[in-house]
């Protein structure tokens, strides 16, 4: 046999079934981390026709995400407002400023802004903003602190496992029905435990983990 | 040694013929010869049947790539498969060669345990046979996801979904009795093939060969700690895979029993179907191995008394097959329910009243030409009746399958499945993946376990007059 092979090989496969070993930790590794949602959608930021700043408008100022959004109580979707809601204020705030041109144009015209949209569920999930809304689940849980975006960005995974952690124990991201779209809130301590699991038994929250509440 | 020695001190009479067992290797061939010949099937040129056997297998097995190719592309509505009939072939051709496979597994665990020493000669083959069935049968399942790039969903793997497979789904547990029997399978048969490799290695005449046979070899040198291990090693898998040959199909059959549809809610499943696979499975394995041992010239090896044993398997496990057929029958009748009455009067009444009844003539008459000696000897009457049995075990998955779906509870729910093309295509290619694969096999490896052969010659035995534990033997 030494003719067939010379004598370093003895030490062959243990080398060979560490560097598979270390191999497969490697590629699971890099998959986890690199190939899902938390990192290949979370800080998203494409750049959008307007400037438009959150800070400014939800932060500073303190509108309320349904001044614009207004169809998020009564919808499965939230609206991107056309830009006449923006002529409420701009027609008088700013009215001449380059950068609301494009603002200015679409609100004559009619012609929408092409809003590039960062927050996309696939069309296969059926996702409904105003049954979350009206039962507790605040703007930020999925979107972030937007008041706080210069310019909004993907701030959360939004992956199956971020719907299914929180459909799986609702309580803990529950909150008074007027604390909703105020993204600043800070639950009490113990909130979860007590106003939670309260929030959950008198609203008859039955977050469905069946496969048909979401993929229909 | 094939020659006796003639200072033999120890004269034996030799016992009553009444009570001589048939040797299970002919004409006292000698251990050399059992090498020589054995390892010259694989070290000889390529005889031009091979070629001929070969070439029409890779193209079939091509056709069936090519099939798979455009199923993946187009979409699983290129099979026949719809309303109310969304299994058919596909699953048909599935439990058809997992059943195949179990031959292998009975042959080499069951028999070993019961210390069968026929199983020697046909072992090695079967065993084969069950990986290269188990490969074939993994296609089906696989390719009838529809998006097949989501097949690993098939296995509890922790995912940015974080879901997992439903553990209380037959057809989960289907994955993990399958891919067990394929390992175990694949472990059992190597280890029995290690001592032979490192005969093909020493007998090597080239480098390339004796780098591949050295290579999987694994270093056996024959010594007696190696042999130790050895058959250690070899009892443990056979232990391992004894439970394997009953559960594999007992699940196979969940995938079924474990639903509610009539004709298949049937508690009688598992143990008819295993025994039904164990059926096919030698059936399978008689259809190889009587042109093989002709064409090899391993008729001393492969004797008549090998096949007649295969044949009363067959006649066993055939006749419980009909017994299962006659009680599914019997307890639709007795359970008093009107649609597991409905199901079966249909299936053998009913539009597919061919299949059902092809499948009796194949499954339940074709045994019982077994019960007579001079039959089952006969080596062409075995291989026609051989591949009746394969004929008829295909079309039982597909009467099961087919014929308790086609016809729902509500006459609108009533359909007839015609194949596509498609569908025939895949089930015929994947008879040429089957058989290249064998092929490929019987060339390149030693198709009979050499050494364990040995040990079964009659003058293996020290006691007989030509055993090796006298002046001038030895073993």
């Amino acid at each position: 046999m030494s003719d067939v092979f010379p004598k370093w090989t003895n030490k062959l496969p243990g080398k060979v079934l560490i560097g598979a070993l270390l191999l497969g930790a490697g590629v699971t590794a890099g998959l986890t981390y690199y190939f899902t949602p938390k990192y290949t959608r979370v800080g998203y930021q494409p750049i959008q026709p307007v400037a438009f700043s959150h800070t400014i408008h939800a932060g500073q100022l303190g509108l309320d995400c349904r001044y614009c959004h207004n169809g998020v109580e009564k919808s499965w979707y939230s609206n991107v407002p056309s830009a006449n809601t923006c002529m409420n204020c701009h027609n008088q705030v700013l009215k001449d400023d380059p950068k609301l041109a494009l603002v200015r144009e679409s609100a004559q015209s009619g012609k929408p802004i092409p809003w590039v949209q960062i927050h996309k569920t696939p069309d296969y999930v059926y996702f409904n903003h105003s049954v979350h809304v009206n039962r507790g689940v605040s703007c930020v849980h999925c979107h972030g602190p937007v008041n706080k975006m210069d310019e909004v960005r993907h701030a959360k995974s939004l992956s199956m496992t971020f719907c299914l952690d929180c459909h799986r124990n609702p309580a803990p991201n529950l909150r008074p029905p007027d604390q909703v779209y105020n993204l600043d809130w800070v639950p009490p301590q113990n909130f979860a435990k007590t106003q939670g699991a309260k929030f959950v038994h008198d609203w008859k929250v039955n977050a469905s983990q069946n496969c048909s509440a979401c993929h229909r | 040694m094939a020659s006796a020695p003639d200072n033999s001190p120890v004269k034996i009479a030799p016992p009553p013929a009444e009570l001589v067992r048939e040797p299970l290797v002919l004409n006292n061939r000698s251990l050399g010869y059992i090498s020589d010949h054995i390892s010259g099937i694989v070290e000889g040129k390529t005889p031009v049947w091979w070629w001929w056997a070969f070439i029409p297998s890779v193209l079939l097995m091509t056709v069936m790539f090519c099939c798979i190719g455009y199923l993946i592309s187009t979409g699983v509505g290129v099979w026949g498969l719809n309303h109310p009939v969304g299994w058919a072939w596909d699953i048909t051709n599935f439990v058809f060669w997992i059943g195949i496979g179990h031959a292998g597994t009975l042959i080499s665990a069951i028999l070993f345990l019961l210390r069968q020493k026929w199983r020697t000669s046909v072992n090695r083959a079967a065993e084969a046979m069950t990986l290269f069935a188990v490969a074939c049968a993994g296609i089906f399942p696989l390719i009838h996801v529809g998006r097949i790039w989501l097949a690993w969903w098939l296995f509890p793997l922790p995912n940015a979904n974080s879901i997992w497979p439903q553990f209380k789904s037959p057809l989960l547990w289907d994955v993990f009795a399958v891919s067990t029997y394929g390992t175990v399978s694949l472990l059992f048969w190597y280890t029995g093939l290690v001592p032979d490799l490192a005969t093909l290695r020493d007998r090597a005449t080239t480098k390339l060969r004796k780098f591949a046979y050295g290579f999987f070899a694994l270093g056996w040198t024959g010594s007696n700690r190696h042999w130790s291990n050895y058959e250690k090693a070899y009892l443990l898998l056979a232990g391992l895979s004894t439970p394997l040959v009953l559960s594999v199909h007992s699940i196979v059959s969940f995938d079924f029993a474990v639903s509610q549809v009539p004709g298949w809610h049937t508690t009688i499943f598992p143990p008819y179907f295993v025994a039904g696979a164990v059926f096919s499975g030698f059936g399978m394995v008689l259809t190889l191995l009587i042109p093989l041992r002709t064409i090899c010239k391993l008729e001393d090896i492969i004797t008549v008394k090998h096949v007649d044993m295969m044949c009363k398997v067959i006649l066993a496990t055939g006749s419980i097959v009909g017994y299962a057929y006659g009680m599914e029958f019997f307890i639709a009748w007795y359970g008093g329910n009107p649609y597991e009455l409905y199901a079966f009067q249909n299936r053998a009444f009913g539009p597919y009243w061919w299949a059902y009844w092809s499948m009796i003539t194949c499954n339940v008459i074709c045994p019982h030409l077994f019960w007579k000696r001079s039959w089952r000897r006969n080596m062409v009457f075995v291989f026609i009746v051989s591949i009746f049995v394969n004929i008829g075990m295909w079309f039982e998955r597909f009467v099961i399958i087919v014929t308790s779906l086609h016809r729902d509870y509500l006459p609108s729910n009533w359909g007839y499945f015609t194949p596509t093309w498609v569908d025939i295509m895949t089930f015929v290619g994947s008879f040429g993946l089957f058989f290249t694969l064998f092929l490929l096999f019987m060339r390149f490896l030693p198709m009979i376990a050499i050494s364990e052969v040995k040990g079964v010659t009659p003058q293996a035995d020290p006691h007989h007059p030509l055993g090796g534990a006298k002046v001038g033997g030895h073993h």
